[in-house]
């Protein structure tokens, strides 16, 4: 198997007393698509947080590449450029025009040129079809087009791992799969990626790996084939079963 | 036509006299203004912490400020305060320091409401792209702290401005004042004199106010 960028390592997180993440362990390898699914509450989202440090952890530890994720380390920032996040309510800055969303962090943080962060970021909008938006503001886009921004604005950074937040869970369903297809697009070319999706059947077509999470731990973990035409547990199959509808029969039962 | 009592208005330096008043009431204002927007901002970033002294605190402050009348203030400050503390505060003073007292609450509590209307994801947004805690404050939570404040804080300006017409109450000689002194002293030759140094005062306060106005509607729009 290939490198081990992110290792979650029997990490406990707590609210107050109630436990969200019970000495959960995970590895993200260099290239992989690793989808997280489960039922909302589970903790997938949180469990996503860690992997940055936005959320802080009671126990265990987590690593990339060697390098503690820790809100209060000096080196977080670092890190943080390399695990890219997306999130579901997109959160483009809206005094900000399109271009500069993207441009903000290369340019501050990375420290690139004006000139060369700009190209960089209409090479970008141009892949995801938005070049003719540029100089909009995020109050001017469809939830689909800010989702695909906030996309390339994570992009724009060189992350090498990057993490999706339900990324299609606030957006009109006409307008999901515009921002999966560039999450496909991702995959195909070979980006890493943690996502947590309540997209069974994207799930299934990005996933090199799908993690079923229940109750704060990881309760299945397969390939999409093996975990969604043949889960293992009980839980997951009670899970995967809440996705399908039997066909109604009518006057029966009446 | 009748007599609106314009005409005292060119008699000697009369006109000179009130200009010369509402530069004493823009000058209260404005420094009370530009110290209460200083202090606004520090108290309104720490009325945001979660420490309950602190919390306490600035809620007593704010309470005694809303509740208090400005009269009130002025004059606890300027007889009270030469009475009991023994120092000889001179009437612009006083009422410089009264006017930051009560716009450096209400201005803090427009910048504590501001701050707090930020959604904690542009912090995490910001923080997720590897920027530093400063960073984010300095490029993403105060521009847009900033553009929610205009509306109500340029409210509170004119208000601030409005209001120096009280301090000649503790004997400042502001733009109201003058007005009265022009009226008494002309009262047997120009008994209209009232309406038309009144109409003057209240056009000199719609000059200085409008433009501020007029700039808080510009920028609205200009960000919105």
């Amino acid at each position: 198997m290939s490198e081990v960028l992110i290792n979650v390592d029997h990490i406990v997180k707590r609210y107050d007393n109630n436990t969200v993440l019970n000495d959960l362990s995970l590895q993200v390898h260099k290239g992989e698509v690793l989808v997280v699914v489960g039922p909302s509450g589970c903790g997938k989202s949180t469990l996503l947080r860690t992997m940055n440090g936005l959320e802080p952890i009671q126990d265990g530890q987590i690593t990339y590449r060697d390098k503690k994720v820790d809100a209060k380390n000096k080196d977080i920032t670092e890190i943080r450029q390399k695990v890219g996040m997306v999130f579901q309510s997109y959160e483009l800055f809206p005094h900000m025009s399109i271009l500069d969303n993207i441009t903000l962090s290369p340019i501050l943080v990375q420290k690139k040129e004006r000139k060369e962060a700009e190209k960089e970021a209409e090479d970008l909008l141009r892949r995801v079809g938005l070049i003719d938006k540029k100089d909009a503001y995020p109050r001017q886009l469809s939830g689909g087009q800010k989702q695909r921004v906030a996309i390339v604005r994570a992009l724009a950074m060189h992350p090498e791992v990057l993490l999706f937040d339900e990324v299609t869970a606030a957006l009109d369903p006409e307008m999901v799969r515009e921002v999966l297809d560039v999450i496909l697009e991702l995959a195909k070319q070979g980006s890493t990626m943690v996502i947590v999706t309540h997209e069974m059947n994207f799930a299934k077509a990005v996933a090199d790996r799908v993690i079923f999470l229940d109750k704060g731990n990881i309760v299945e973990e397969g390939s999409p084939f093996d975990f969604f035409e043949d889960p293992k547990t009980e839980r997951a199959k009670k899970f995967l079963q809440t996705f399908t509808f039997d066909k109604v029969d009518k006057g029966a039962g009446i | 036509m009748p007599d609106l009592g314009l005409e005292v208005l060119f008699k000697g330096i009369n006109m000179q006299r009130l200009l010369e008043g509402l530069w004493v009431s823009m000058r209260i204002s404005l420094i009370s203004v530009a110290i209460s927007m200083v202090l606004g901002l520090l108290l309104g970033a720490l009325m945001t912490r979660k420490n309950p002294v602190i919390k306490v605190l600035t809620r007593i402050y704010l309470e005694i400020v809303r509740v208090m009348p400005q009269m009130v203030l002025l004059f606890i400050a300027f007889f009270g305060a030469t009475r009991v503390l023994g120092i000889d505060i001179d009437a612009e003073a006083a009422s410089i320091f009264v006017f930051s007292f009560w716009g450096t609450a209400e201005m803090g509590d427009l910048v504590r409401s501001a701050l707090i209307s930020i959604p904690k994801h542009q912090y995490e947004s910001g923080a997720a792209l590897g920027l530093t805690e400063r960073q984010v404050y300095y490029h993403i939570v105060i521009p847009q702290t900033v553009r929610r404040l205009i509306p109500n804080s340029i409210n509170l300006i004119t208000r601030m401005i409005k209001t120096t017409s009280l301090v000649m109450m503790i004997g400042v000689v502001e733009v109201l004042k003058v007005g009265q002194q022009i009226i008494e002293a002309n009262r047997s030759s120009s008994p209209n004199a009232a309406f038309g140094i009144y109409l003057t005062v209240f056009v000199l306060y719609f000059i200085a106010c409008w433009p501020i106005s007029m700039l808080a509607k510009f920028l609205e729009r200009k960000w919105n």
